[in-house]
């Protein structure tokens, strides 16, 4: 089969977030290495979502998992 | 607390029980793709979880945001193309939704299900990837030295690596019941390919005394001439440890992984497959995963400030010297004294003096680590 070319993707969407705060922001960010408001509350929310998730995480293994893992760490003398 | 793998969840492509048997009887009789041992190195860590998310060979649109954005199609940090490539003859017959069998050393070691195959362009690859169009730089070399197209797709590993030291390798499930069984909540990753020397444990002590432990996670598998064998890494490593670190704060285990010398890029890529092995840590050194003078020295550094969102903290410790004013080894940060003070420890230098038989001094090896590196009788690959 032939390959397909490289698709144009659709990168950036649109947020609204109030004029008051994006002025806010537009003055925090000056002098700083943010170039735009977009890039800065990328940045945040970035930072803010891997938060939330990280605190929604459990380990899966199941105890028949663990038992076997365990028993091959004791083998290997890591316990 | 252990780190949350990589977007969530620890991936497991190891094919087992019943399902192994039927793959790899169902392996015989499919299409077969030969593969090289870097690329078997890749299935490895995708099945183990080591490259969490990742459950098989990139499809193009992923691929493309890797290059762009250094990242995955859904916004997770990702910084290093794991593509599998192959020549239009090879495929001939294949189509999108086919499972292939992956050979390596003459046997099926995994089934892919061939989800896309896809044109690539190598400059822009090499160009975002190693910062370098230079064939000078090994991974631009081996990026034109590549075939024509890629294929994306999960991949079932149904043969597991065979090595000598295979019971020193760890994967991330292992790591991480490790680490809960020991109690540990912060825990640094410490990656090499040489013995310890003074400068490494400085390092790697300045950084337990904020963790409760290290992985310190020699990569093995991977080698090139001049490098220290593996055997001898762990054994000068066990002596490190044995007289020189307190119990319970160190798991000394193996990373089979590729090195591709992508400096900056490469740098968040090992910090992302520590995070799977559980680490909340990871050391990154000056010009980390660099190659000749591709990269500026503090590159590695400043790439993370691109990614709030890796998951796993990257600390920037200072390469260590021995300073005789302050009568040990410390950094340029806690060191007052001018130059004339402070001796460097090189690599280089060490390598000649072991290759030559002698001790070296004890402010740049521990005696009992050069005694035991000493004690091969060739510690070198050739």
């Amino acid at each position: 089969m032939s390959p397909r070319e490289p698709e144009k993707r659709g990168k950036y969407t649109t947020v609204s977030i109030p004029v008051t705060l994006y002025n806010r922001i537009k003055e925090l960010i000056k002098d700083t290495g943010f170039t735009s408001v977009s890039q800065y509350v990328t940045y945040v929310l970035r930072e803010v979502v891997a938060a939330h998730e990280e605190a929604r995480y459990e380990e899966p293994f199941s105890e028949e998992d663990k038992r076997k893992i365990l028993e091959k760490l004791k083998r290997l003398g890591y316990i | 607390m252990v780190s949350r793998p990589h977007g969530g969840k620890l991936v497991n492509r190891v094919a087992q029980g019943k399902r192994l048997e039927h793959l790899r009887a169902e392996a015989c009789e499919l299409q077969r793709i030969d593969i090289s041992y870097e690329r078997y190195i890749d299935i490895l860590d995708i099945a183990h979880g080591a490259f969490s998310p990742l459950e098989g060979f990139l499809l193009q649109e992923d691929y493309l945001y890797v290059l762009d954005d250094m990242r995955l199609s859904n916004d997770l940090p990702w910084t290093i193309p794991v593509v599998l490539d192959v020549d239009p003859e090879e495929i001939s017959g294949v189509t999108e939704g086919d499972d292939i069998a992956l050979i390596y050393g003459g046997e099926p070691v995994a089934v892919m299900r061939v989800e896309e195959i896809y044109g690539w362009d190598k400059k822009k690859h090499a160009q975002s990837v190693y910062k370098t169009l230079d064939t000078g730089h090994p991974g631009v070399r081996k990026t034109f030295e590549m075939k024509e197209l890629l294929i994306g797709g999960t991949i079932d590993l149904i043969k597991d690596l065979e090595h000598p030291l295979i019971h020193r390798i760890l994967w991330p499930a292992e790591t991480r019941i490790l680490f809960r069984e020991k109690g540990w909540k912060k825990i640094v990753a410490f990656q090499t390919r040489n013995v310890p020397h003074r400068g490494h444990e400085y390092v790697q002590k300045a950084a337990l005394t904020f963790t409760d432990g290290i992985l310190i996670h020699p990569l093995i598998g991977w080698k090139k001439p001049g490098d220290y064998r593996d055997e001898v890494i762990f054994a000068a490593y066990e002596a490190l440890i044995k007289h020189y670190y307190p119990e319970n704060v160190t798991v000394l285990a193996g990373l089979v992984m590729n090195m591709r010398y992508a400096g900056p890029r490469e740098a968040v890529h090992h910090a992302i497959v520590r995070k799977n092995f559980g680490c909340t840590h990871f050391i990154i050194g000056r010009d980390h995963a660099g190659v000749g003078d591709y990269y500026g020295p503090y590159e590695a550094w400043e790439i993370f400030d691109e990614f709030p969102d890796l998951g796993i903290v990257p600390l920037f410790i200072r390469e260590a010297f021995y300073c005789k004013k302050c009568g040990g080894m410390v950094n340029e940060k806690i060191c007052p004294h001018p130059e004339e003070y402070r001796i460097r420890i090189s690599g280089t230098k060490l390598r000649k003096m072991i290759r030559e038989g002698k001790m070296p001094p004890e402010y740049m090896m521990r005696p009992e680590v050069a005694k035991v590196v000493l004690s091969f009788k060739d510690p070198f690959v050739h």
